[in-house]
């Protein structure tokens, strides 16, 4: 399969700190790449490097096209859509506002209408909470919200960051399961990012592994899963 | 009885300037999260504008148009010239900068147009439809004007995508670039609307107390007043603020503290709201869930 988006010798700094040496890697068009590591090890970093939040040097083509040097809103035009770390989530717009952002975004507003209908078989809880401000849904609310507002950008490829943070497990399971079936029915390509590395394997097919902003190894989700020794170094389990 | 209703009209006509005033700062406060102390001065600059076109011949409201949109364009400029670079500066930078702008456009409008008293026209008829005394037509057209513009940002916020856009760049920055929004963009188009908004306060209030470049100096702590009454947030309370302050102000400055504490009415004002209801009448607070 083609790669949707090929990386190379990527570096990302906060201030004088490096935080990525030279990563490279590759997205494979319709697959799930998960990056696991500890903390610290780099992997938020390398999604806001990817949409150029911080200072980075190196080279990301996404659909053949060069984003190395593009602001991040261009890049998200683009078709790249970042679940940010804590959601991101506009706590004084209501859910319908949060979502219908993406009107502004896109020129092809039919289209758009039907993203919103996608959206709602999705989220159906969605649908329910739709004139409530934001910053008063719970944990997982916000975390479906947050999804649904990437999904309503059309994207080719999801960034998903620790999707699973601070939820209760029945809602990460639901999460989870919902963005399989995104994956699966949408086309949208995802890599993820997961402290659960257990739930990340499963809905992976390729996994990168990260230390200290490094590309330890790499390989088949079911290469890691079956081998104890890089679990146990690595992923504590 | 009648010299009451005067009072209030008069004070109705003053609270829609100090509305037109609070919507400048609300518009930039919502979309950039900033207090705008330079809001007056840049009000009382685009007047002289429209006044030179005026004495150049054009017709009233052409050249009240061409100002709004000049007015307009000089708020794009100071923003993406002036403030961009200043964007990760602190608040404290900031709020120097907002002072030197006021003081700037202050002096430079003395050495452009000098500091004798210029009448502005009006471009409502002379007289009092009522025939009493009560009204005139001016009072009339300054609040009609006010609750039209005010119409319209709100449609302009509640209903387009742009105006969406804009609340959502200034509430969460990163979020809003994620979301694909030109956030640098909105805060320009935030600073072009207040000055535009500026303008018309400026050209309405200057038939009635004449053009100086000091003009706005206190209808510019009344414009505080209102949108803090208001809820600095809230483009609709910044209007009922306004009108609030204005008829409050008029009727204790005749009646109980006298004229000249005027200006200290609206200070305390300023002071009572942050103790007592710092969100204002009408603002409501974000709730946040953490």
């Amino acid at each position: 399969m083609a790669a949707i988006l090929d990386v190379k010798g990527l570096s990302a700094y906060y201030g004088p700190i490096r935080a990525l040496f030279d990563i490279d890697f590759s997205i494979e068009a319709g697959g799930v790449t998960a990056l696991l590591g500890a903390n610290g090890a780099g992997k938020t970093t390398t999604l806001r490097a990817l949409c150029n939040m911080i200072r980075r040097t190196g080279s990301c083509v996404f659909g053949g096209q060069d984003i190395s040097r593009r602001a991040t809103e261009d890049i998200v035009r683009m078709g790249v859509a970042h679940v940010p770390e804590g959601r991101g989530t506009f706590a004084g717009l209501t859910v319908e506002e949060n979502l219908r952002l993406a009107f502004h975004t896109r020129r092809d507003h039919a289209a758009a209408r039907r993203d919103l209908d996608l959206v709602f078989d999705y989220f159906p809880r969605m649908k329910e909470r739709i004139k409530q401000q934001a910053g008063t849904l719970s944990g997982g609310e916000q975390q479906m919200l947050a999804i649904s507002r990437a999904l309503m950008l059309a994207p080719r490829l999801m960034l998903l960051d620790e999707p699973s943070f601070g939820l209760a497990p029945l809602v990460v399971q639901e999460i989870f399961r919902i963005l399989r079936q995104i994956n699966e029915h949408e086309k949208v390509s995802m890599l993820i990012v997961e402290q659960n590395a257990a739930l990340a394997l499963e809905l992976a097919d390729h996994v990168y592994l990260l230390e200290i902003g490094r590309v330890v190894t790499s390989g088949p989700s079911s290469m890691v899963q079956n081998n104890e020794a890089l679990r146990k170094a690595y992923l504590g389990y | 009885m009648e010299f009451l209703l005067q009072q209030i009209a008069s004070g109705l006509t003053s609270g829609a300037i100090y509305a037109c005033v609070a919507l400048g700062l609300v518009m930039i406060y919502v979309s950039t999260d900033h207090i705008n102390f330079a809001q007056g001065e840049m009000a009382m600059f685009a007047t002289y504008i429209a006044w030179s076109l005026i004495q150049a011949g054009l017709p009233y409201w052409v050249a009240f148009g061409l100002t709004v949109v000049i007015a307009f364009l000089g708020g794009l400029l100071i923003q993406r010239f002036i403030l961009k670079p200043l964007e990760h500066a602190p608040v404290l930078a900031l709020v120097v900068c907002f002072i030197a702008l006021l003081s700037i456009f202050n002096a430079v409008a003395g050495m452009l147009w000098s500091y004798t008293v210029k009448q502005f026209p009006s471009p409502f008829p002379a007289g009092d439809p009522t025939g009493l005394g009560l009204v005139s037509y001016h009072q009339i057209g300054v609040v009609g004007v006010t609750v039209i513009m005010l119409g319209m940002l709100t449609a302009f916020f509640r209903y387009t995508t742009l105006g969406l856009a804009m609340r959502a760049a200034a509430q969460n920055p990163a979020s809003a670039r994620l979301m694909g929004v030109r956030v640098s963009w909105m805060l320009a188009l935030g600073w072009g609307l207040a000055a535009a908004i500026g303008s018309v306060a400026g050209m309405l209030v200057a038939p009635i107390v004449f053009l100086d470049p000091n003009m706005m100096t206190g209808i510019l702590i009344y414009g505080f007043a209102a949108a803090l009454v208001g809820g600095i947030g809230n483009p609709g309370g910044a209007v009922a603020g306004g009108f609030i302050v204005g008829v409050l102000e008029n009727l204790v400055g005749t009646y109980i503290i006298g004229n000249e504490l005027k200006l200290t009415f609206a200070l305390v004002i300023v002071v009572g709201v942050l103790i007592l209801k710092p969100a204002g009448l009408f603002g409501r607070i974000n709730v946040k869930r953490v």
